[in-house]
């Protein structure tokens, strides 16, 4: 009997591990939930259990859960337990689970203090080792304060492999209680010259992690990092350090002109692709950071383009991709070097990969020029009807938008064909941009005064086809645009062919479907529409056409005073009031027009979107203090504010331009003398800004215009700005051979030869393209007093700017590390410490062990200083250091194999384990490819082997050997230079 | 309440998913401490967003304001978040830096190996990276650590022991 409970508690403990698990949940698809809150239940009952086996096998199991989106925190106290396990095999288990799922909300992380500091010290360096990986996923700045000293002790441990994971978890550390980053910086400092590459490398990872963000606390290391890069051949070392100078020229321009040799060399030198887009990048940042004062810079950024073409030209997406994206970083400085590749950048549009593409839109951001800017919209148009899924739709619009609008419209050279651009582009389906396309429409109506005849043509097109626009739900994003083109309608309307007709498109009973937003400046603007009208019906003496547009408004108005929207809803009631006033005047034989009229008298200037946020605060006014209670944040995006009060109205006028002032009110007095001698319907040929352009004394006649004028007769809808493409050729061809001519009367002055050429090469330039119309970009309203101030983007919360610590001034006594001793009497105040079990057990022992530790660690410490002794540089001091060349340092460049044998060939192997390292992508492409995978594995093997020999040939003339001069490379787990025989036998026995 | 909302402290890597084809996790590294809620929507939509992914397309992303690189082996995906700065191709070389401390440890590794032994998936790859950065860069070295840690746990588990545990009890 006694023996069948035994099996059967046996049984019922092991029928379950993490296999057994796995497989259930993998044989219960269809009730998995149910499945596996029957095992966590099994799971609870294993862990009430006092064997901790038992206990640690429940526990992997729950780590799996874990993964799978299931909460286990609960059983955080159960996870102390099996981390406090004597046995490793349990230990590692507890350790893991505790690095999946502990965070510094777990409450119970902080009774896991004193077992980490016992496993930190434990004589097995498995152990150390495990508790450091543990504690680099959930240190707390409780922990890290606690733990500081003991880590930094670590640090100096005999044996690379606890050193090397001792130097990685100190930048955690660090992160979490910066008061330990200046005691512990000159032991960090000193790793970078430890005699193991592991470590080496770590410490380079360290600090170049906190150089990253705090660079100027590290200038000073630059000639030690200097010494490192033109020495190592790491190629993961020389990654990060190559990405530190990038950090640190900004601050230092001497240090990047003392780098672009050394990473030049690279350039050419590196066969790993990892390095040498590294290297690229950083020459990159120097050359930004260095744009004056540089003479022969652009020998470098060649080779960079040069290097990125092949990246980009290769048939690896991959590199292509980088290669794109690096290219863009060039062009911010250098456009002209990556315009040359302007048709590689257009090839890279019609990849199959999207990320390419986008990655290519960016660059052609900065390729667009007054001469190619009608053409590469045109491919992105093509583009944008050919793409498939929305996003890269989406994307591609905002791309168009941007290269057109960017410096204020630079490229663009005929607006009418920027206008049919975007009339083109609502005819998108399902794209959340209208609002995008609005804003343009908008700016450029308001902005670009030339336009607006022709933009009021274009918008009224699309209100009479809104319905095609606002149709189907799917193209809700697009309906914005007719917020804009209703708003530019009434606003100009003066310029409408047909303002009756737009009338009644903007009143149909299918209006009140759009979004209210929408409806609102329908309504508004429809009073605009309606004053324009009386007033030409008053002036054609036909009153009874007056009072049937009156008839119309008061018939249609109430369809929006039943709206839901409020803002529609108010506007209209107080619009069909007034409408309904009008109608009782104009019953009387009242002129009304002018009064109507008057509401919108006086003109809009565009306003800076950041005018308001400019403007000084008067002094004395506390903006902060509250009047009245906190105001809702109400949005106001859809009320145009109108000048409507006499005051702001004079505001206006002051503020306008004296010329274009006087400009427009002579139009204006033109077009009033035409109306009122002629029929309303002669205001269509009112003099057009492109006909007064040609009026203009000094510039030829331009045909082109009255071509120009025959587009809005197309049917609305069809792609018109195509035929921009056509006539902005035959209009530069046309420029072009009047230039021609002129020049030859020129050259007949000047010497032949000289001119000609010049003059060939003038008619290519960009600055050459004169613009379709003559265009005044009204620049956009700023305040009196504007501050120039940029708003400082420096994020308070930056976890970094804790760890912006002056790293050269001398340590004081106040500042070091908390030691253990005076922890232990904190923590034994602790009224939790009952709770662990473990670390009640033996609290002398780890002090013995710290103390031998500490007497261990001196000896590696001493010979490193010996070391500093020896390789005394000569210049300590950065200054110094920046004004002297470097010598040997710099390896020569690899084309001149030549030149000296013994520089050669040490050159050559480093090339060799360079090549060896990581990343040599280029080399072969079966590495990246899983399906040839098996055939590389002899190849690789054989890779290794010449690693290994490389390795070994390089460590002896690297690194003065340590004293025992041992050219074997250290191994993580083997004896080191201390023999200690005792303690190696004791990692291999089982602990406990 | 000490856990206070800061920006995400950066490591090299910020974390590394295994995913299978279906959009199973295999295996889940997070080397910036963010709360569980957290992780399940990051892993959702990287996996989501790396599963719709075209066969052809390049190993990188845009994400949030994280670079993704990614890698397929057979039915296995692979993916590392970096931050801007970072090195894609060095991050891509991590990658198959693991997947292949993964064959040699496994011996041609395939998924299955991963499920059943996912902690020792694990143990491989925090000898190979710590707190986000490469802390060995030699397959050997970190193969070496594994089976000896292994030798150690083998050592620790002996069945008997453990029965004879049990019948005490």
């Amino acid at each position: 009997m006694a023996l069948k409970m035994v099996k059967g508690s046996i049984d019922r403990m092991f029928d379950k591990n993490l296999q057994d698990l796995v497989r259930g949940i993998r044989n219960h698809k269809e009730d998995e939930a149910k499945y596996i809150s029957q095992c966590i239940d099994e799971i609870k009952q294993e862990l009430k259990q006092d064997n901790i086996a038992v206990k640690a096998n429940a526990v992997c199991k729950l780590t799996y859960l874990q993964m799978l989106g299931y909460d286990i925190s609960w059983a955080a106290f159960n996870i102390i337990e099996v981390m406090s396990a004597s046995k490793f095999t349990f230990k590692r288990i507890g350790y893991l689970a505790a690095s999946q799922c502990f965070h510094e909300g777990t409450d119970v992380i902080m009774l896991t203090t004193n077992q980490i500091r016992k496993d930190l010290s434990s004589p097995s360096q498995y152990d150390t080792g495990v508790a450091l990986t543990g504690l680099s996923c959930f240190v707390t700045p409780d922990l890290a304060r606690d733990l500081a000293n003991d880590i930094m002790t670590l640090m100096s441990h005999t044996k690379p492999y606890i050193r090397k994971k001792a130097v990685l978890i100190m930048y955690k550390v660090f992160l979490k209680y910066p008061e330990s980053l200046r005691p512990a910086f000159p032991r960090l400092k000193e790793k970078l010259e430890d005699p193991d590459p592991g470590v080496q490398s770590a410490a380079v990872n360290v600090i170049c992690e906190l150089a990253r963000r705090n660079p100027k606390n590290y200038l000073s290391l630059a000639p030690l990092f200097f010494k490192l890069m033109t020495s190592s051949t790491n190629n993961w070392v020389l990654i990060k350090i190559i990405k530190l100078f990038g950090a640190l020229t900004p601050l230092e321009p001497r240090l990047g002109k003392k780098l672009i040799e050394p990473l030049t060399n690279l350039i050419h030198s590196t066969s790993a692709m990892s390095l040498l887009y590294e290297c690229v990048n950083t020459v990159i940042a120097v050359l930004i950071s260095l744009s004056s004062g540089m003479p022969n810079h652009s020998a470098s950024i060649q080779l960079c383009v040069q290097k990125l073409r092949i990246l980009i030209e290769d048939s690896d997406q991959n590199l292509k991709y980088l290669g794109l994206l690096a290219m863009s970083k060039i062009l911010r400085t250098h456009p002209k070097s990556v315009q040359a590749h302007k048709d590689l950048v257009l090839q890279c549009l019609d990849d199959k990969d999207e990320s390419i593409r986008l990655r290519a839109l960016d660059l052609l951001y900065g390729m667009v020029s007054k001469k190619n800017l009608v053409e590469i919209v045109k491919k992105l148009m093509s583009h944008v009807d050919k793409a498939e899924g929305t996003t890269y739709r989406d994307e591609l619009l905002t791309k168009i938008i941007d290269i057109c609008s960017q410096c204020n419209y630079q490229h663009i050279t005929n607006f009418q064909w920027y206008i049919s651009v975007l009339v083109e582009l609502t005819r998108l389906e399902g794209t959340r941009h209208g609002h995008l396309i609005a804003a343009q429409m908008l700016d450029v109506a308001i902005r670009v005064k030339a336009i607006r005849k022709f933009a009021v043509s274009q918008m009224s097109a699309l209100l009479d086809r809104a319905h095609l626009v606002a149709s189907s739900t799917q193209r809700n994003g697009i309906c914005e645009v007719l917020y804009a083109a209703a708003w530019i309608c009434g606003e100009f309307s003066e310029h409408l062919q047909e303002p009756q007709q737009t009338l009644e498109a903007m009143l149909r009973p299918k209006v009140t479907t759009l979004p209210g937003h929408i409806q609102a400046v329908y309504v508004q603007n429809v009073v605009k529409l309606y004053a324009a009208i009386l007033q030409q019906k008053e002036q054609a003496a036909e009153p009874e056409a007056a009072q049937d547009v009156t008839q119309l408004m008061v018939e249609r108005l109430p369809q929006f005073v039943q709206s839901a929207d409020l803002e529609v809803q108010e506007r209209a009631s107080c619009i069909l009031q007034l409408v309904k006033h009008i109608q009782k005047l104009q019953a009387k034989d009242v002129p009304v027009a002018e009064e109507v009229s008057a509401l919108f008298a006086g003109e809009l200037n565009p306003v800076a979107p950041k005018a308001q946020k400019k403007v000084p605060v008067p002094e004395g006014l506390d903006l902060d203090a509250w009047i009245n209670e906190p105001p809702s944040d109400s949005e106001s995006e859809d009320e145009k504010p109108k000048a409507i009060f006499h005051e702001e109205e004079q505001r206006h006028v002051k503020q306008r331009q004296p010329e274009a002032d006087e400009e427009e009110l002579a139009r204006r007095r033109e077009a009033r003398k035409q109306e009122q001698a002629n029929n309303p319907f002669y205001i269509k040929s009112s003099p057009s800004p492109q006909k007064r352009y040609q009026d203009l004394p000094g510039v030829e006649h331009i045909p082109v215009v009255q071509i120009d004028l025959s587009v809005p007769l197309k049917v609305p809808g069809m792609p018109a700005s195509d035929q921009y493409v056509k006539l902005e050729e035959e209009r530069r061809q046309r420029q072009r051979l009047e230039k021609d001519r002129k020049k030859k009367k020129k050259k007949d002055k000047e010497r032949k030869g000289r001119a000609r050429r010049r003059g060939s090469l003038l008619s290519e330039s960009d600055e050459d393209v004169a613009p379709a119309q003559q265009v005044d970009i009204v620049t956009e309203e700023m305040p009196e007093n504007a501050l120039p101030s940029d708003e400082d983007d420096k994020d308070p919360n930056d976890p970094y700017r804790a760890l912006d610590i002056d790293l050269d001034r001398p340590l004081a006594d106040s500042e070091k590390l908390p030691v253990q001793k005076h922890r232990n009497a904190d923590t034994s105040k602790s009224p939790e410490k009952e709770h662990v079990p473990v670390t009640e057990k033996k609290p002398k022992k780890p002090k013995k062990k710290e103390k031998k530790l500490r007497e261990k660690e001196k000896q590696p410490r001493e010979k490193e200083r010996e070391k500093e002794g020896k390789e005394e540089k000569p210049g300590e001091d950065l200054d110094f250091w920046l004004s002297t060349t470097p010598l040997s340092a710099v390896p020569p460049a690899p084309e001149e194999p030549g030149a000296n044998a013994v520089i050669a060939a040490a050159q050559e192997e480093g090339e060799e384990a360079r090549r060896e390292e990581p990343a040599d992508e280029a080399e072969d492409d079966d590495e990246r490819d899983p399906e040839k995978k098996p055939s590389k594995h002899k190849k690789k093997k054989h890779k290794k082997e010449k690693e290994e020999r490389s390795k070994d040939k390089k460590k002896p003339k690297k690194k003065k050997p340590a004293s025992d001069g041992a050219a074997e490379p250290v191994e993580n787990g083997a004896l080191d230079e201390d023999p200690l025989p005792v303690r190696a036998r004791v990692q291999l026995l089982p602990l406990g | 309440g000490r856990a206070q909302p800061r920006p995400r402290p950066a490591a090299a890597m910020q974390f590394m998913l295994l995913f299978s084809r279906q959009g199973k996790l295999r295996l889940q590294k997070w080397y910036v401490p963010l709360s569980d809620k957290e992780k399940k929507k990051i892993t959702r939509e990287l996996v989501q967003t790396v599963l719709a992914r075209k066969p052809k397309m390049c190993s990188f992303l845009e994400w949030r304001d994280l670079k993704i690189v990614y890698k397929r082996y057979a039915s296995l995906y692979f993916c590392c978040a970096i931050e801007d700065q970072d090195n894609e191709l060095i991050t891509l070389e991590i990658i198959h830096r693991y997947v292949e401390l993964l064959d040699k440890y496994f011996g041609s590794v395939c998924e299955l190996d991963i499920i059943f032994n996912f902690e020792k998936a694990y143990f491989i790859l925090d000898e190979f990276l710590l707190g986000g950065e490469v802390q060995e860069t030699s397959k050997k070295n970190v193969l070496k650590a594994i089976e000896q840690a292994d030798l150690l746990q083998e050592e620790a588990e002996t069945p008997r022991s453990v029965l004879e545990e049990i019948g005490l009890t």
